[in-house]
């Protein structure tokens, strides 16, 4: 958390939920919401009524065209379950964890959808290989961010710390685009891995490794 | 399968269209995540005259409001498996993807924005075979904003409609951003007592 009065963000609620924050404050301010169910709850209802602005509005009709490009447009757009999306954005190299975040929060579309918890500057940022999202290091603390299809039916994705060469389970997750903070510290030297295992996860991996990044 | 390729036709069976009124918009947004794309119509019959009334009265610009639905409607179908109940109504989670989108493109093209409160747009009958349920809902919240306060009214529009942050907003008023901050919030707590429940 940045050095940002609690106080001062708890007055960020209302304009959070009409979209008027700046970029800057909105991303603290997301972080913030991870954390703290009371605003979370506070965000939703003042958003709720916020959004009863949008019946208020009134002016000319959208083209009849328009549903036809939208759904012409949706046929080529793979979903978040279908297929990974490689985002341009996601293919740059990421600068700092606030553009990983950004990415993921746009991607996402989640309210709240990051939850990276330390300073920017004390992060180590790794490209995944085998996917375009990254491994956010925080000391011991790694989270992956990422998007990944939905898992077939009776199936998990798990994550993996490999401990010289032996994977200790670190959690386990559902498709979409997410960030999922490993339930195993992280070591320089360390390698952090996702495969695809029986629902609810196994001890021992059985899957192709899916993508992997070295700490 | 996944467990969310749930189809418009396995909710509602065969016979879709008569039944679509039935279906609530969550399970709509379920079919929608599952790949469906009747569903994602149904979806646009619903919300898209809204959502691009939503977005014209921000960009005031036919093409840029068609594209900010687009893009809404396509971030919608992507991640509309990401949907949970608990944060937002179907609907609220609907029209913030379109208004983020359109107060994004406001931002970006450095449109020149106007002061919704000058110039919003003349009330009219709306068109002929508009819906009434509708047409009602919009009475109604033009009137609870009529009511409020002019400087929470003013704050309010100039954020939502004018896609304002609360910093540039502070800064075109004259005021104390603390100011702006309790005008924005003391508004939308109003606001909320005096729009009947939906």
């Amino acid at each position: 958390m940045t050095t940002m009065a609690q106080s001062e963000l708890h007055d960020f609620a209302a304009a959070y939920a009409l979209d008027a924050l700046d970029p800057e404050d909105r991303w603290t301010y997301e972080r913030h919401l991870d954390t703290c169910e009371r605003c979370r709850e506070e965000v939703s209802s003042l958003r709720e009524t916020g959004t009863e602005m949008a019946y208020a509005t009134e002016g000319p009709e959208p083209s009849p065209e328009l549903k036809g490009r939208i759904l012409l447009a949706a046929r080529a757009a793979p979903q978040m379950g279908a297929v990974v999306p490689m985002r341009r954005r996601w293919l740059l190299p990421a600068t700092s964890a606030m553009a990983v975040a950004a990415a993921c929060a746009a991607v996402g579309l989640g309210l709240w959808a990051n939850s990276l918890r330390d300073e920017v500057g004390r992060q180590q940022i790794v490209a995944l290989e085998g996917n375009p999202g990254r491994l956010i290091v925080s000391g011991k603390q790694a989270t992956l961010v990422m998007c990944v299809p939905e898992a077939p039916a009776g199936k998990s994705y798990e994550a993996w710390v490999f401990e010289n060469d032996v994977p200790r389970a670190a959690g386990v997750f559902a498709g979409g685009c997410r960030s999922v903070e490993l339930a195993r510290p992280v070591r320089q030297g360390n390698t952090v891995a996702v495969t695809l295992e029986k629902a609810g996860g196994v001890e021992a991996p059985q899957g192709d490794i899916l993508m992997s990044a070295d700490v | 399968m996944s467990e969310y390729a749930i189809t418009l036709a396995s909710v509602v069976g065969r016979r879709a269209t008569p039944s679509q009124a039935s279906i609530s918009d969550e399970q709509l947004l379920k079919a929608v995540g599952g790949g469906d794309h009747d569903a994602l119509g149904v979806l646009y019959d619903r919300f898209g005259k809204v959502a691009y009334g939503l977005a014209f009265r921000i960009l005031r610009d036919r093409t840029l409001a068609e594209d900010a639905v687009q893009e809404a409607f396509l971030a919608l179908w992507r991640s509309a498996d990401s949907y949970r109940r608990e944060r937002a109504k179907p609907s609220t989670w609907i029209l913030t993807v379109v208004h983020r989108r359109a107060v994004d493109l406001v931002r970006r093209e450095e449109i020149r924005r106007g002061d919704p409160l000058e110039s919003a747009p003349e009330p009219t009958s709306g068109p002929v075979d508009e819906d009434v349920t509708l047409r009602s809902r919009r009475v109604e919240v033009q009137a609870a904003l009529r009511e409020l306060p002019e400087d929470q009214r003013q704050a309010l529009e100039l954020a939502y409609y004018g896609g304002y942050t609360q910093s540039e907003l502070a800064e075109r008023l004259g005021v104390p951003l603390g100011t702006i901050k309790s005008r924005m919030f003391a508004g939308l707590a109003q606001l909320r007592k005096l729009i009947p429940e939906h």
